[in-house]
C-alpha cells in the first residue's frame, strides 16, 4: 500500500528566485541541488522533515511544449494554482514570523472546524494553506 | 484555438504508449489507433498539441532512456542501442550525437566516472528528454 507523499512538485517562475523565498522566508532547507545536463533537481524541505521534499521546477521542455509551458507560468503568476497545505504548530505565531520576513498573507489567522488557519503566496504566485489542526483533526 | 479535451486524452495515450514501450516498433499506423485518430490528423494534431511530431517524441524518448541505460547500468553502447529500440547502432550513434552533443560512450564515461546524479528516475525521465529546440539547433528535424 502507498504510506505518504515523499515529493511535491511546485512550479515556479524562477528556480534562484524560489529558492531564496523558501529558504529565506520561510526557513526550508536544501535537500539536493543537483544538474544534470541542463536539468536542474532543486529541492527544499520543511526544517525536520527532510523526508518531504518540495521539487522547485519552472514549467518548460522537455516536460511541456513552449505553448503549455507559458500558460502554466501564466496561472502561476495569475495566482490560480494552489500547491497545498502546511502544518505549522502554532499559527499566528508562525504567520507573525513570516509577515515580518516579506511573505504576502492572503488571510489572518482564523478559527476553522479543522484547525486555525492563514493562507500565502509564495513569491511566484502559488497559494498554500498554512495550519494549525486541532487536536481532533490532527490527522492520527 | 484549442483541440477538445478528449482530443488530448487521446493523444496522451499515443504518447504514454511510446513513453512505455519505446524499445517497439512504434509505427504512426499504430500510434494514431492508440489515439483513436486518423493517420494525417493525428500526426497534425500531436503536433499541435505538443509541440513536435509523434517520430520526433519517439526518438528523444529513445535517447533520454539510452542516458539513463548508460549512465546507471554497466551495459555496452551496441546493448544500449537495441535496449532503446534502435536497429544499427550507427544511426543510435548519429541521433544520439546528435541530440545529446557528444558521443554515447563519451556520455557514458562521462558519467559513469562522476557517478549517477541523486535525481529520482521518475523526474529524470520526465525532465530530461532532449529536446526539440537542441533537434531543431542540430538540424535533425525529422518527420513521421
Amino acid at each position: 500500500m502507498i504510506t505518504a507523499l515523499s515529493h511535491t512538485t511546485i512550479w515556479v517562475l524562477d528556480q534562484d528566485e524560489a529558492l531564496e523565498f523558501y529558504t529565506q522566508k520561510l526557513g526550508f532547507e536544501v535537500n539536493t541541488d543537483a544538474t544534470m545536463d541542463d536539468f536542474r533537481w532543486l529541492t527544499v524541505s520543511p526544517p525536520e522533515r527532510p523526508d518531504y521534499e518540495l521539487v522547485l521546477l519552472v514549467p518548460g521542455a522537455p516536460m511541456m511544449d513552449e505553448q503549455s509551458a507559458e500558460q502554466v507560468k501564466a496561472l502561476v503568476a495569475k495566482g490560480a494554482l494552489g500547491a497545498g497545505a502546511f502544518e505549522t504548530e502554532h499559527c499566528q505565531k508562525t504567520y507573525d514570523e513570516l509577515s515580518s520576513r516579506g511573505v504576502t498573507f492572503l488571510s489572518e489567522p482564523t478559527e476553522r472546524f479543522y484547525g486555525i488557519e492563514a493562507t500565502f503566496r509564495d513569491n511566484s504566485g502559488n497559494w498554500f494553506s498554512m495550519t494549525q489542526r486541532t487536536a481532533a483533526n490532527d490527522g492520527n | 484555438m484549442h483541440e477538445p479535451i478528449p482530443v488530448y486524452v487521446h493523444l496522451r495515450r499515443a504518447k504514454d504508449l511510446m513513453d512505455r514501450e519505446y524499445a517497439r516498433e512504434l509505427d504512426v499506423p499504430a500510434l494514431a489507433r492508440e489515439a483513436h485518430a486518423s493517420r494525417a490528423h493525428f500526426v497534425r494534431s500531436f503536433k499541435k498539441a505538443f509541440g513536435e511530431t509523434p517520430h520526433q517524441y519517439l526518438l528523444q524518448r529513445r535517447i533520454e532512456r539510452a542516458k539513463e541505460f548508460l549512465r546507471s547500468t554497466g551495459l555496452s553502447v551496441t546493448e544500449v542501442s537495441i535496449e532503446v529500440g534502435f536497429r544499427s547502432l550507427g544511426s543510435f550513434s548519429a541521433a544520439f550525437r546528435a541530440l545529446v552533443g557528444e558521443s554515447p560512450s563519451d556520455y557514458a564515461r562521462r558519467w559513469r566516472a562522476a557517478g549517477a546524479p541523486p535525481i529520482p528516475a521518475c523526474f529524470t525521465l520526465m525532465h530530461t528528454r532532449p529536446h526539440r529546440a537542441l533537434f531543431e539547433k542540430q538540424g535533425t528535424d525529422q518527420q513521421a
